[in-house]
């Protein structure tokens, strides 16, 4: 019964999204705010709508209705309460309600808080946002109904893929779809100006907020799933540029492109057109992502089940709607017009190479998940393009923007002084280069591409550094005066710096990592050994236990590093007798900022006894890698919370000096 | 420097061409360097006796593993057999195999072929669920006519006993 009132809610919800998108737009061609009222409403009543719809299918969830053909086929008796839970958005059909649920809470909270906008361009944001919602939520009513029943419920369901039960996993797409939907606000924002015909500065400070927090939000869910595959598919990597990832990755890019143009046109109203352009790809890249995880055409580990129907449709939703976009664009964007000048070396010179860097970074990584596509299109021919393409195409633009990063913020709009920025940073190149060097000299094996790393990471961070003294005026004025700067810094600026500074960590860890990642495997019986990173790992004992829904042997191995004990890791091998599959978890010893990360492989037989196959990886710094991003995403949020950035908040106002 | 346009929007216009190119100029070029050097060829046993990969080209084998092919040396070592309808190769693989590794199912293994014709495997990549399975190894099944639907294993590739793999 709940199942069918979740459906009917689910229908509910299309067709008040669709009266969202026709009540908007009339509101907009009448110049009515009674139709206008009548639009918003309509967007909360789909949003409440889609709610519920979700609510039933997590309530089938939790109590393991077999009847719904999605949670027989995703959840089993025996899962753990969480993973029931989660299970609600593990599936295709589940994870498109959640794509849904997002897109109209994102109409809803667009048009609640719309109220500073002018009405023609919030009546018309709306007409849009509805629109999106519509094309969605027929795709999942018709095509991929999430509360389908089936005519003979099976006694038992098929359980969850066991890779995916794991906390990160099940929290982590949430927080993606929250970053990725949101930017369809951005993308609804951009269509309203270029039907508006204007892009002005109360504009692009309405449109910053937003992909400010659809970001955020992308850049915690990113970093959540890349920790699962870390510890979960036990690989010892963090980011296999699989397309999967790439999906998610290139709407990231965009948006960070996005919120350095949008500051040029809030600022001085230079560059509307292409942060109109940005706004645009911002969710066309989402939607891209959307179909390439669902639609089977690329090999992944993280892809959903291959239906290629489903993705035809997907295909056809994101060309109908990337392509009028783009072409309302290439129409109308003439008209947006020319904002104000700027000389070769200044602030907005910096944030269009910025720009630049990663618009061609996005390109690469774009072409790159593209290609076996379109050579298999051409010649039949079946090939993989794999990290060396990604490394050898996206780490040079990056290493590009990276080291030019620092000079960005320092440098005055419309005309810089390249000299005066050189003397300010004279300080944070010698950090910088002292941090390469003895990187190169100190840490064995010697190696100059990871100590150039290291160095380009604390360059990040000295720089970081620079800038607020610069802004405090420290070591130059009194340091009460110095202090009453920084407590007096606007919240934006705290979060360029921490987002700034975020990188900068990351880079840092990548780079250490990457550089001098140490890795042994060998097959142990009881009191065996190996050696990594300095380690010495004995295997002593290996044990069976019990899993609420698997069976496991777990491995008990002592890790010592000069004779001193260090700690004892415990990876496991489970079983799980639902799905007949097994899966290996990773036992991770955190030391510092470094990871000894253990893997317990098969048991074979040597000479009758049992020996177990043991990989152990040393990443160093590796904690870095994830703490990085979430500092990003924290300046992020910081920005949001700033007077003049909050969601909702566009009025002019004078900037404080 | 009176070479400059008088016009400060053509200035500006000559600013961000002269930024932007050099740029787009360096994305296309390591483009198509990546492309060209980095990309590697799917194929089956047949297809790749039939394309001849030089040795030591990284390529990904796709096949089935053969029933009763898999050794397993206590040092870690692991031998078997990837085939498809006409052809059969040898892989060895040095390391942890998946853990949805079977015998008669299908596997990707990335590597490259050594001088005496064996499959060195880097990695062996197996479905990762009972429903997934490599898209171009189900294409090329397909193609061959040895496609029995998910799950279900190809006629010469059925165990003679009933326990199928490790």
């Amino acid at each position: 019964m709940i199942a069918e009132l979740g459906a009917f809610a689910l229908t509910l919800g299309l067709v008040f999204s669709i009266a969202q998108a026709a009540l908007s737009a009339a509101a907009r061609m009448r110049r009515s705010t009674v139709l206008a009222a009548a639009g918003e409403g309509a967007a909360l009543a789909a949003f409440v709508g889609v709610a519920l719809a979700f609510a039933a299918l997590i309530h089938a969830f939790v109590t393991s209705d077999f009847s719904v053909a999605n949670v027989a086929a995703n959840s089993h008796t025996e899962k753990p309460m969480l993973y029931k839970v989660a299970g609600a958005w593990g599936s295709h059909e589940g994870s498109m309600l959640l794509w849904c649920l997002a897109l109209t809470g994102y109409g809803a909270a667009a048009a609640l808080l719309g109220r500073s906008l002018p009405r023609g361009l919030r009546a018309v944001m709306v007409s849009v946002q509805g629109g999106l919602g519509t094309v969605f939520l027929a795709y999942t009513v018709f095509a991929s109904n999430p509360l389908a029943r089936l005519a003979s419920p099976p006694v038992e369901g098929r359980s969850l893929n066991p890779l995916l039960q794991d906390p990160a996993l099940a929290i982590h797409p949430p927080f993606l779809y929250a970053g990725y939907v949101g930017m369809s606000v951005v993308f609804s924002l951009a269509v309203a100006a270029l039907i508006e015909g204007r892009v002005d500065a109360a504009w692009a400070r309405w449109v910053r907020p937003w992909a400010l927090a659809a970001w955020s939000l992308l850049t915690v869910g990113i970093t959540l799933g890349s920790f699962w595959a870390y510890y979960e598919l036990g690989w010892g990597g963090w980011w296999f540029w699989d397309p999967v990832e790439n999906a998610s990755f290139m709407p990231w890019l965009v948006a960070a492109a996005l919120l350095h143009s949008a500051i040029v046109t809030e600022k001085r109203g230079a560059l509307a057109g292409w942060t109109v352009f940005l706004g645009l790809a911002a969710f066309s890249f989402s939607m891209l992502g959307a179909f390439l995880v669902r639609s089977g055409v690329l090999t992944s580990v993280h892809a959903f089940a291959v239906d290629p129907k489903r993705g035809v449709l997907l295909l056809i939703i994101l060309g109908v709607t990337c392509g009028s976009a783009f072409a309302l664009f290439a129409w109308r964007a003439p008209k947006l017009g020319q904002g104000g000048l700027f000389a070769p070396v200044s602030r907005e010179s910096a944030l269009v190479l910025n720009n630049i860097l990663l618009a061609a970074a996005t390109a690469t990584v774009l072409l790159g998940t593209l290609y076996p596509l379109i050579r298999e299109a051409m010649t039949g021919e079946s090939i993989s393009v794999g990290p060396p393409y990604f490394n050898l195409t996206f780490t040079p633009l990056m290493a590009g923007l990276l080291i030019l990063l620092p000079a960005g913020p320092l440098l005055a709009w419309k005309r810089g002084d390249a000299w005066g920025v050189a003397q300010r940073l004279w300080v944070a190149v010698l950090v910088a280069l002292a941090a390469g060097l003895a990187a190169y000299a100190l840490v064995s094996p010697r190696k100059a591409f990871g100590a150039a790393g290291l160095a380009v990471g604390a360059w990040l961070i000295a720089g970081v550094v620079a800038e607020l003294v610069e802004r405090t005026r420290a070591f130059r004025a009194p340091a009460a005066e110095s202090w009453r700067r920084l407590v007096a810094l606007p919240r934006g600026a705290w979060g360029m710096t921490l987002a700034h500074l975020g990188l900068g960590v990351f880079v840092l860890g990548a780079c250490y990592e990457t550089g001098w990642k140490a890795e042994a495997a060998e097959t142990l019986s009881r009191g065996g050994s190996l050696n990594v990173g300095g380690y010495h790992l004995v295997l002593d004992q290996v044990g069976d236990v019990d899993g609420p829904n698997y069976e496991a042997e777990r491995a008990l191995i002592h890790a010592t590093r000069a004779g001193r004990p260090v700690c004892t890791a415990e990876p496991e091998r489970r079983f799980y007798p639902a799905g007949g599959q097994t899966t290996s978890e990773v036992a991770i010893c955190y030391r510092g900022l470094s990871h000894l990360y253990v893997v317990l492989g098969e048991r074979r037989d040597k000479a009758g006894a049992p020996v177990w196959l043991v990989r152990a990886y040393w990443n160093p710094w590796a904690t870095l890698l994830f703490f990085g991003p979430v500092i990003m995403g924290l300046g992020g949020l910081v920005s949001l919370s700033d007077r003049r950035l909050r969601l909702g908040v566009a009025r002019r106002r004078e900037q404080p000096a | 420097m009176s070479w400059l346009p008088k016009s400060p929007k053509a200035r500006r216009r000559l600013t961000l061409v002269a930024a932007i190119a050099p740029v787009l100029i360096l994305a296309v070029a390591l483009t198509l360097w990546g492309l060209g050097d980095s990309v590697s060829f799917f194929y089956t046993p047949s297809q790749a006796a039939k394309a001849r990969p030089p040795a030591g080209r990284s390529i990904q084998l796709g096949g089935l593993v053969a029933q009763g092919s898999v050794v397993k040396h206590p040092d870690g070592q692991v031998e078997f057999n990837v085939r498809d309808q006409a052809s059969v190769d040898k892989v060895v693989f040095q390391g942890d195999l998946p853990d949805l590794f079977r015998e008669g199912q299908g596997v990707v293994a990335v590597g490259a072929f050594r001088g005496d014709g064996v499959f060195e495997a880097k990695r062996v990549l197996a479905k990762h669920d009972e429903r997934y399975m490599p898209r171009e190894l189900t294409k090329a099944l397909k193609a061959q006519g040895e496609w029995r639907g998910d799950g279900a294993t190809p006629a010469y590739a059925q165990p003679a006993s009933d326990k199928g793999g490790s």
